[in-house]
C-alpha cells in the first residue's frame, strides 16, 4: 500500500478485517511483526519513543468518539497541543485556537464542557484539535458513525476542505460507501487483512470482483457470509438437546 | 500434579504481575522531576486526593478517637490508671490507627476515584488520543495523580490522629471525666519523636502503595464498563491487604 501525499485516501472493508488494526501500525500505536512501514520517510520499526513522538507531532488524528479531555474546556481540549508543546502566552493560543474553532464551525461553543456537545460537534472540536498544531498528516478513525445526516455532511466536507486548503495528507478509516465515495480520491478495500481493491470510488464501483461488489453494493450474503460458521443447521436442531 | 502446575502458573503470573508494577512506579520516578515542573498539576490533584478527601477523613478520625476514648478507659479504669488514657490513645492513633485507617480510606474514596477516572480515560480513547498528541499520558495524567496522593496521605494522616485525639479527649475528659491536665501531659510526656516519626513514615509508604495501585489499575484497565469496575474493585481490595501486610512488616522494623 502507498498512500499519495495531499490526496484524501480512504481504507474501507467490512468490519474486523484489520482497518483500525492498519492504522495503529502507521500511527505507532502497534508494532508490525513483520513487514515494513514508512511514515514521512521514517521507519516505524526503528523508532524509539522520542522519534515517535516527534513524527506524531506531524499527525493529527480523529478518534471515532472524539476522544475529547472531559475535564477541559472545549476551548482548552483544542488549546491541550499548543499549550504542551510551546509556550506561547495565552494572548497567541487565543487567536489560534480561535481560527480552528471557527474552520470545523464552533468557535461559539469554546466555553463549553464536552458533556455539553452532541456527537458530531465532539468530533468537529476534535477535528479543530487534530488539526491546531499544522499537521502534515491527517488521519480519521471512522468518523462518520453514528452521525445524523447533516453532522455527516459536515464532517464529509470538512475532511475535503482541510484537506485542500491546509495542503494535508488525509487517510479515512471507514466502511460508509456513499460518503467515502463523495469525499475519497483514491481508496483502498480491504478485506481478511489484505487489500483486495484499490482505486477511485468510482473504479471500485465497476471491480470485477464478488467481495467488492458484496461491500459496495451492501449486499448481505457474499463471500462475507451471512451466517457465521456454524454446524449443520438441521443436524444441530434434531441433536438431543441435553446439557453438555 | 494439576495442583502444583497450577500453583506454579498462580506464582509465575503474580510475580509477572510485580515485575510490571515495580516497571511502571520505575517509569514513573523517572518522570517525577519533569512532572514537578508543572506543579499546578500536582496542586490540583493534592486537592482531589486530599482536600476532597477530609471529610471522611475528620469524621472517622473522630469516631475511632471516641472509641478509644471508650475503650482506653474502661480498660486503663481496671487498672486504676485512667489518667495514661491520653498517651495510649494518642499512641494508638499516630503509630497504627492514623496511617492504616487514612489509608483505607483513601483507598476507598481517592484510590477509587482515581482507578475509575483513568480507567475511563482509557475506555474513551482519551489517553490513547494524548499519545497520538505526542504528549505522554504517564507523565503528564498519571504522575501528578500519583504525586497527588503521595503527599495528600501523611498530610490526611495527620489530621485523622489529631482530631481522633481530640475525640478520645471529648469522651476521656469531658465525659467520663478523666483530669485534663494529666491527660495533656502524660501524652506530651508519653509520645516522643520517633512514635510521630514512625507514622509520618507508614502513612508516606501507604500513600505510595495505595496511589501506584489506584493508578496502575486505572491505566491497564480493560477498556469496557465492567474492565473499568474491576479495576475499581481491584484498588480497593489490593490496597487493604497491602496496607495491613506493610503494616505488620513496618510494625516489626521499628521494634
Amino acid at each position: 500500500m502507498a498512500i499519495p501525499r495531499g490526496r484524501v485516501t480512504a481504507v474501507m472493508g467490512p468490519s474486523g478485517t484489520g482497518k483500525t488494526t492498519l492504522l495503529r501500525l502507521i500511527t505507532g500505536q502497534l508494532r508490525a511483526d513483520s513487514g515494513s512501514i514508512e511514515v514521512a520517510g521514517q521507519d516505524m520499526r526503528t523508532l524509539n519513543r522520542a522519534g515517535l513522538y516527534e513524527l506524531r507531532r506531524r499527525m493529527g488524528m480523529l478518534f471515532q468518539n472524539g476522544a475529547l479531555l472531559t475535564d477541559l474546556s472545549v476551548f482548552e481540549n483544542v488549546a491541550f497541543p499548543l499549550r504542551e508543546h510551546t509556550d506561547l502566552p495565552y494572548s497567541l493560543i487565543r487567536p489560534l485556537v480561535l481560527t480552528k474553532l471557527q474552520a470545523v464551525g464552533l468557535r461559539g461553543a469554546a466555553d463549553l464542557m464536552p458533556a455539553e456537545l452532541s456527537g458530531g460537534m465532539s468530533r468537529r472540536v476534535a477535528l479543530a484539535r487534530a488539526i491546531v498544531m499544522d499537521p502534515e498528516i491527517l488521519i480519521y478513525d471512522e468518523p462518520f458513525v453514528g452521525l445524523d445526516p447533516i453532522s455527516m455532511g459536515v464532517i464529509v466536507r470538512l475532511i475535503r476542505r482541510l484537506n485542500d486548503t491546509l495542503n494535508l495528507t488525509s487517510i479515512v478509516v471507514s466502511h460508509d460507501v456513499e460518503e467515502i465515495s463523495t469525499v475519497a480520491d483514491h481508496v483502498f478495500l480491504l478485506s481478511g487483512g489484505k487489500v483486495v481493491a484499490k482505486g477511485t470510488p468510482q473504479e471500485l464501483r465497476n471491480y470485477p470482483s464478488e467481495i467488492v461488489r458484496q461491500f459496495v453494493g451492501g449486499l448481505a450474503d457474499g463471500p462475507v457470509p451471512f451466517h457465521y460458521p456454524a454446524p449443520d443447521y438441521f443436524a444441530e436442531l434434531l441433536a438431543s438437546g441435553e446439557d453438555s | 500434579m494439576n495442583v502444583i502446575k497450577e500453583l506454579w502458573r498462580t506464582l509465575i503470573e503474580s510475580l509477572t504481575g510485580l515485575g510490571a508494577v515495580v516497571r511502571f512506579l520505575l517509569r514513573m520516578i523517572v518522570l517525577i522531576p519533569s512532572a514537578l515542573w508543572r506543579y499546578d498539576l500536582v496542586l490540583a490533584q493534592i486537592w482531589n486526593a486530599g482536600a476532597l478527601s477530609l471529610v471522611i477523613i475528620m469524621l472517622s478520625g473522630l469516631f475511632v478517637g471516641m472509641v478509644l476514648g471508650l475503650q482506653g478507659f474502661q480498660l486503663l479504669q481496671r487498672f486504676g490508671s485512667e489518667e495514661s488514657l491520653g498517651v495510649a490513645a494518642a499512641i494508638g492513633l499516630v503509630k497504627e490507627l492514623g496511617p492504616v485507617v487514612t489509608a483505607l480510606l483513601f483507598a476507598g474514596r481517592a484510590g477509587t476515584a482515581l482507578a475509575s477516572e483513568l480507567g475511563l480515560m482509557r475506555a474513551t480513547d482519551q489517553l490513547s488520543a494524548m499519545e497520538m498528541m505526542a504528549v505522554d499520558p504517564i507523565k503528564r495524567v498519571v504522575v501528578p495523580r500519583f504525586l497527588g496522593g503521595v503527599i495528600a496521605m501523611p498530610l490526611l494522616a495527620a489530621i485523622f490522629s489529631m482530631i481522633g485525639i481530640y475525640g478520645a479527649q471529648l469522651i476521656g475528659v469531658q465525659i467520663m471525666g478523666v483530669d485534663a491536665g494529666s491527660f495533656w501531659s502524660q501524652m506530651r510526656g508519653g509520645v516522643s519523636l520517633s512514635d510521630i516519626n514512625e507514622g509520618i513514615v507508614k502513612s508516606g509508604i501507604f500513600g505510595v502503595a495505595c496511589s501506584l495501585i489506584a493508578v496502575y489499575e486505572g491505566y491497564y484497565a480493560t477498556p469496557t464498563a465492567a474492565g473499568v469496575g474491576r479495576a475499581t474493585t481491584r484498588t480497593v481490595v489490593t490496597s487493604a491487604v497491602v496496607v495491613l501486610f506493610l503494616d505488620y512488616l513496618l510494625t516489626a522494623a521499628f521494634l
